[in-house]
């Protein structure tokens, strides 16, 4: 029996989200008495591989197959399934990411495992087997029982600290055979940002809203994020105007992330904004209304003009880092 | 070409969740039900690829699985411009329950196209359209913020960590839907209104299905600690405080 975690790479390289989905199964595996089988798919270098073991990875299987190299939900999720019946697992961790919101549905049916998606602790019990799990877009957090034998959990981002426990992890590589006929997904065109900090990871977000007045207002914003080493966000009305791209969207519909310090700027805080930022461990809110929900959620405010107080922010990072 | 929308029925975003005595339950007095509001994108995508002739969508579905109270919502998705619907007679109790019964609906009426939300406002889970194209065994696209049909052919824009890719891939197949899919959710016109009165709802039973997961029980999020106020004229001292005392920058 094992707790079995999938890793994703990116060009070959795992990332911080790799090691929290292992520190989590690590946990887990504490809980259970049980060990971590790391599961890695595709084209990863024995360096790269060995780093799973420092955060409680007992085991890393490393699949490797030239069909595997892009990857493709269905094909991912019958090579994690294959695994996991060979591993016996009973709990399996997948990233709440992009890529683990698409395998880990299809997983499920595979093993009639019960899902706990979006989850950010450890189990409240394990029998019966517990979990916290966000809901209403953070409004409630419900208590949910996962009755089957085997149970998926997907993990939220940046919400379980990376912890290092170094363990004499193997590496077995197995070549799993794939079902041709399921690689139906073409892609045609892939259009990457380079450069830029991806929103969904970064662990600084500075987010601009209505009170930024125009698109022309955004450069000391900008600066002031990449002075931060932050991704730039933005609230519903200013992507709905076109002024920034609607993958900058943070809120119910648009991007739920966690960051560790999320700075808002000219955004008044409904409901729904706060439900796409209100994991973030620290929030500050820039707002001239001392009214705005914004306060009520944030644990640092000024209350003044985004347009004044942004440039004054700039200089005084500047400040601390020279 | 037929369109499938799946859509679930949640309390409007602007709502107060308030949790029940007891802890067991939401607090559902005076909530305002609306559709997902990623699946009331999704219809309106659907309808405006219906609204283009040279697309050949002979019609739009949508297929609900809820009690009898939840005729109004549906009601709303044939006012803005559905063809028909069809509700699971049973209340939606777990991704894996609501997904199985929605395949059994498209194996017996037969879609090109199935389109979902990426998750329902209420429940957080992003599960029911991945686990409805496994039990169908065909393929999804997911995080989908675009989709048109050229020559006959889907082509599909989806999103992936700091990008985008456009994909095909060959009907049926389930498509699941973000925000950029449309612009804005189409709204019920007065002669929609009265049109959604005579069009069709198919009532069918579910099939014999248990649920794998149970929820137990509700609780508040933390409360987070009161606002620590900087005077505008000094935000130096912010940046001291998140360097100092928040220790994040």
């Amino acid at each position: 029996m094992s707790v079995l975690v999938y890793t994703e790479n990116w060009d070959g390289k795992f990332k911080k989200l790799s090691f929290e989905l292992i520190s989590y199964a690590t946990g887990v595996a504490k809980m259970l008495n049980s060990t971590v089988t790391a599961v890695s798919i595709g084209k990863v270098d024995e360096t790269e591989l060995k780093k799973l073991g420092n955060y409680g990875a007992n085991k890393i299987i490393s699949v490797g197959n030239d069909q595997l190299n892009i990857i493709d939900n269905q094909a991912y999720a019958s090579v994690l399934s294959e695994v996991a019946l060979k591993e016996n697992a009973k709990v399996i961790v997948i990233s709440n990411n992009n890529t683990g919101k698409a395998i880990a549905p299809r997983l499920s049916v595979r093993l009639k495992a019960g899902v706990g998606s979006g989850i950010s602790k450890l189990p409240l019990s394990l029998n019966p087997f517990t979990v916290y799990k966000r809901t209403y877009s953070g409004n409630a957090f419900a208590h949910v029982v996962i009755k089957s034998d085997v149970k998926i959990l997907t993990l939220a981002q940046n919400s379980y600290d990376v912890v290092e426990t170094p363990a004499n992890a193997t590496i077995e590589s197995i070549n799993a055979s794939v079902d041709g006929s399921l690689l139906k997904t073409q892609v045609k065109d892939v259009q990457k940002q380079t450069g830029k900090i991806v929103l969904t990871d970064a662990e600084i977000v500075v987010s601009g809203g209505r009170g930024m007045k125009s698109p022309d207002n955004w450069a000391p914003l900008v600066e002031l994020a990449s002075l931060l080493g932050a991704a730039t966000a933005c609230s519903r009305p200013v992507s709905d105007e076109g002024w920034r791209p609607h993958e900058e969207h943070t809120g119910q519909t648009g991007k739920i992330i966690a960051p560790n310090l999320y700075i808002a700027v000219g955004i008044s805080g409904a409901t729904q904004h706060l439900a796409g930022v209100s994991s973030s461990k620290f929030i500050v809110a820039v707002n001239n209304d001392k009214d705005a929900p914004i306060f009520g959620s944030a644990q640092y405010g000024i209350v003044g003009d985004a347009l004044k107080v942004l440039p004054k922010l700039v200089d005084a990072v500047k400040a601390i880092k020279k | 070409m037929k369109i499938l929308v799946c859509i679930s029925n949640v309390p409007d975003t602007t709502t107060k969740i308030k949790i029940a005595e007891g802890n067991a339950s939401i607090d559902t007095t005076g909530i305002q039900w609306v559709i997902n509001p990623w699946d009331e994108l999704s219809l309106t995508r659907a309808l405006e690829l219906k609204d283009d002739a040279t697309n050949e969508v002979n019609s739009v579905t949508v297929v609900h699985v809820g009690p009898a109270t939840t005729e109004p919502t549906i009601r709303k998705a044939l006012a803005i411009g559905a063809d028909n619907a069809i509700r699971v007679n049973a209340a939606s109790s777990d991704a894996w329950f609501v997904a199985s019964q929605i395949a059994e609906v498209v194996k017996s009426e037969q879609f090109d196209i199935i389109m979902c939300g990426i998750e329902s406002s209420d429940f957080n889970g992003s599960m029911v359209g991945g686990m409805i194209s496994e039990f169908l065994g065909i393929p999804s696209v997911s995080a989908v913020s675009g989709l048109k049909i050229e020559n006959g052919q889907p082509v599909l824009t989806r999103e992936i960590d700091g990008g985008k890719e456009v994909v095909t891939v060959p009907a049926p197949f389930v498509a699941i839907v973000q925000k950029g899919i449309a612009k804005e959710p189409r709204i019920a016109a007065m002669r929609g209104i009265m049109m959604a009165r005579s069009k069709p709802v198919k009532v069918v039973e579910p099939v014999s299905v248990e649920p794998l997961t149970e929820i137990i029980g509700f609780e508040k999020p933390a409360s987070r600690a009161a606002c620590k106020y900087i005077d505008a004229e000094n935000p130096a001292q912010l940046i001291d405080l998140l360097q100092n005392e928040a220790k994040v920058i």
